[in-house]
């Protein structure tokens, strides 16, 4: 090793970033789909999933192999949300309880599908050559790909952002948010707004789970890990706040990373506790906002 | 036809788990003890989401409270059943308590999301806290139950499976009888219409805390059967998947009703038990496939609650189909 | 003697638009007071301030001298407001009589009840007057849910009256009823114990002469004016504003 020092709160710290606005991307599909059409896609870490077994099967050292893994992995969870909307469309009016248990069902069969595809296995998955080593940060060791990552991901949330706010079809989502009836008077069909609100976050997903693949890697339990982290993100970030979403992501990054280097007693608790102070302290008002928006 | 059809079926089924131990092998025995635990928490999740139109995938948690809860009992404490059910359901009570401030404000999709990420947290913590829960490896060896003070212990698949049934008739039983009191009505009247019941002067936030809280005394209870009948308790046993099959199986018996809910989530549970034996590979396909025609078949699940808060004024003039009134504020994207 | 409700400059906003602008509002026991004004003009706004539905930004309501401000819907029914929603809301899935037996149970409970069988008991002998007073008697085994509108109207009105409120908010209790229909709640209005006051919301101007003693015109959430039936005939301002909003 050179002389360099491995401070051991620095490093969790980035990493917590890292891990924070990996789970934000992730999580903005789902904050979109329960959004702006109601939906509780519990398929979202499926097609989380499938970027990753993509990035994991298609990535090979070089910097074509990334792009093209990009492209092939967010065209498939991008179609494979789209497929949940479509099988949603017949079920769509027909209540939370029976679109829980079809997303459900989708995921179960799309976990299936894939273990079936690229076996039980977590795959390994190579990073770009260029981006294998580390680099010195303000003194302290780390691993290139995260630094770059987080600024992909810092560029991909900014561009969200901007598409929400400024673009058509953006306010179009946020008019659905306030009244679905009144968007279908403008001639534009819920059933439309499904697809592509579903697309939409199967693309996010899909985009994570390629770039988030050498950070949580594909395998049988990935689904169900990006499903729960995500939704607690979406939950402490006052369901439906795209702003909130990305701080709630941020602070879980830093308990899951800096939290096990400070106090790795505490650490399983702490997730809970975050949620418990936060929704007590915000469940008043989180009820009022809601209805506000 | 109806009228006459219910009690025959009820007798039927009940015939049926009785006189099952002596029909199957003591593995099928051990595997019905914990399906039956299962369909006692599917009877909170029905008294949740059927009756009182809370959509719930959450009561894994305090079903894994109430199985911890009795394990840890019958290994330090006392070996005497009707205790560890006790201690299980307050341990679930107790729960489903903690969690209020973050339920009690939500309805719907926004209910399921919650609930879900409370069952999968608690999983997560039972997982992780391995000083008392053993961690993923599970608490094993948990001491045999007495079912009574003066009772034997319960030493056969058969004994176990007889009291995880008895237990869970009385529970059932019970769950029955208060429902056919101003309970039952006042929670119906709570799915049908919030608003007008507040308007009526009834404390629905009280109702909605108080039927969280039974359910979650109820799952705990069922938890506990768990550890006696399985003499085994680890995270695997409440899982995403089972919150799911236990949704599942509710829909499969009907929503609303009690007893369908029990025999819903039992064929469920025993059809994916099966499945894993007969098609190990292929089983999670196949049952996703199942949930995603069930999801096609059954029309339509019990309207759910509406929101909390009713919208600002803006209801439209004249009469509209109750339909109408799909909670669409009940969520939203803000930038 | 104390008016039974008062409101003191009660404000309402919603976003940037003003609903209620600081308006009065004052009902003796027993009065029958009826809102008019054009679409918007924040009468049934002022109808939810009272109800405690909505919670206003300014301004104080008061129930017989209490101020019950900071209470919400339930404690305020407790404390003997009724109401009777624009599109009649009832208890689908229970039938008819229950749907006024729950009504009455917590009027049971503040009674002193506390037995359930003796608090069930009385709440059953209140659903029972009520069904055969609005004449709902033979429909009792019936899911509300079943029943035609006007019908539900019916419903209501006895699910309201099940709490023996004091102060009867109606939100335009004619919309969507039949001519035969509007009769039998005209009749039955008329017929209700001097000791209920009442506040309607109502469009249809022969319907507040009928049923009302005193009338107040609200316009863009201002009181345009208060006085009896006869005096806001009378007024040109208030008409010439009504004028304007019908068209």
């Amino acid at each position: 090793m050179s002389g360099v020092p491995v401070d051991p709160y620095v490093v969790p710290a980035l990493d917590g970033v890292a891990y924070g606005l990996l789970v934000f991307v992730a999580a903005a599909g789902l904050v979109l789909c329960f959004g702006v059409a109601g939906i509780l896609n519990l398929a979202h870490g499926t097609l989380f999933a499938i970027g990753g077994y993509t990035a994991a099967a298609l990535l090979d050292g070089g910097w074509g192999s990334l792009a093209l893994a990009l492209v092939v992995g967010v065209g498939a969870a991008t179609a494979a949300g789209a497929l949940v909307a479509l099988l949603l469309t017949r079920v769509g009016a027909a209540g939370h309880l029976n679109q829980a248990l079809l997303t459900f069902g989708v995921a179960l069969a799309g976990g299936s599908l894939l273990v079936a595809a690229f076996g039980p296995d977590d795959p390994p998955v190579r990073v770009p050559a260029a981006l294998d080593g580390s680099v010195v940060v303000a003194g302290h060791r780390y691993a290139a790909y995260r630094l770059v990552f987080i600024v992909l991901a810092a560029v991909l949330a900014g561009l969200l952002h901007l598409a929400v706010r400024r673009t058509r079809a953006g306010m179009l989502v946020r008019a659905a948010v306030d009244d679905a009836e009144m968007v279908a008077t403008l001639g534009v069909s819920p059933a439309v707004v499904r697809v592509g609100v579903l697309a939409a976050a199967g693309a996010l997903a899909g985009a994570a789970g390629v770039l988030g693949a050498p950070i949580i890697g594909p395998g049988p339990d990935t689904a169900d890990a990006v499903l729960l982290l995500s939704l607690v993100v979406v939950v402490l970030g006052g369901l439906g706040s795209m702003t909130g979403t990305l701080l709630a992501a941020l602070a879980v990054g830093q308990i899951q990373t800096l939290g096990v280097a400070l106090a790795p007693s505490a650490a399983p608790f702490l997730l809970f506790a975050a949620m418990a102070v936060v929704l007590a302290v915000r469940a008043r008002g989180l009820a009022t906002a809601r209805r506000a928006t | 036809m109806v009228r006459l059809l219910r009690p025959t079926v009820a007798v039927a089924v009940l015939a049926g788990l009785v006189a099952a131990p002596w029909v199957v092998d003591d593995y099928t025995s051990a595997l019905l003890a914990r399906t039956l635990a299962l369909g006692l928490v599917a009877v909170g999740v029905a008294l949740l989401t059927g009756v009182a139109g809370l959509p719930t995938l959450g009561q894994t948690a305090p079903y894994a409270a109430g199985a911890y809860a009795g394990a840890l009992v019958g290994g330090h404490l006392c070996d005497v059943g009707a205790v560890q059910v006790l201690v299980a359901g307050a341990a679930g009570a107790a729960l489903a308590t903690a969690t209020l401030p973050l339920v009690l404000p939500a309805r719907g999709v926004v209910l399921l999301m919650i609930t879900l990420a409370v069952g999968e947290l608690a999983v997560v913590l039972a997982g992780r806290w391995t000083s008392v829960t053993g961690g993923t490896d599970g608490l094993a060896g948990i001491a045999p139950t007495r079912p009574l003070w003066g009772l034997p212990v319960l030493t056969t698949d058969r004994a176990r499976y007889l009291y995880t049934l008895v237990v869970v008739a009385v529970l059932v039983g019970l769950v029955l009888l208060v429902l056919r009191t101003r309970v039952g009505l006042l929670l119906r009247a709570g799915r049908d219409d919030e608003a007008r019941l507040r308007a009526s002067g009834h404390r629905v936030a009280a109702h909605v805390a108080g039927v969280h809280v039974a359910a979650g005394a109820i799952a705990g209870a069922a938890g506990s059967l768990l550890a006696t009948a399985q003499q085994y308790v680890s995270p695997a046993d409440f899982g995403f998947d089972t919150s799911a099959l236990l949704l599942l199986g509710v829909v499969v018996g009907g929503t609303a009703s009690v007893g369908g809910a029990l025999v819903g989530a039992v064929l469920v549970v025993a059809a994916r038990d099966w499945l894993f034996g007969a098609l190990p590979g292929q089983a999670p396909l196949v049952l996703g496939l199942a949930f995603v025609v069930v999801a096609h078949l059954l029309p339509t699940a019990r309207r759910a609650r509406p929101p909390a808060r009713p919208r600002p004024a803006s209801a439209p003039l004249g009469p509209r189909p109750a339909d109408a009134r799909r909670p669409t504020s009940a969520t939203g994207v803000r930038a | 003697m104390t008016p039974l409700l008062t409101a003191e400059a009660v404000t309402v906003r919603y976003g940037s638009l003003t609903a209620l602008d600081a308006v009065d509002l004052r009902i003796p026991l027993g009065q029958r007071h009826a809102l008019i004004g054009p679409n918007g003009a924040g009468k049934s706004t002022l109808l939810d301030v009272v109800a405690g539905v909505t919670r206003a930004a300014g301004g104080r309501v008061r129930l017989a001298g209490r101020d019950v401000t900071r209470l919400g819907p339930a404690a305020r029914a407790r404390r003997g407001v009724g109401r009777i929603h624009q599109r009649p809301a009832v208890w689908g899935s229970l039938t008819v009589r229950e749907n006024v037996l729950v009504a009455a149970l917590p009027r049971a409970e503040r009674a002193g009840r506390w037995h359930p069988a003796a608090r069930r008991r009385s709440a059953g002998r209140t659903a029972d007057a009520l069904l055969d007073r609005t004449g709902l008697g033979d429909l009792a085994a019936t899911p509300a849910g079943q029943l035609a509108h006007g019908q539900r109207r019916q419903v209501e009105i006895a699910v309201a009256l099940a709490g023996r409120p004091r102060l009867l908010l109606l939100d335009e209790p004619a919309a969507g009823l039949s001519a035969v229909e509007v009769g039998w709640l005209v009749e039955f209005l008329r017929g209700l114990p001097r000791a209920v006051a009442v506040l309607l919301v109502e469009h249809r101007l022969d319907l507040v002469y009928a049923l009302c003693d005193t009338v107040t015109v609200l316009r863009d959430g201002r009181t345009l004016a208060t006085g009896s039936p006869a005096e806001i005939r009378a007024s040109g301002p208030v008409r010439q504003a009504y004028a304007e909003g019908v068209t």
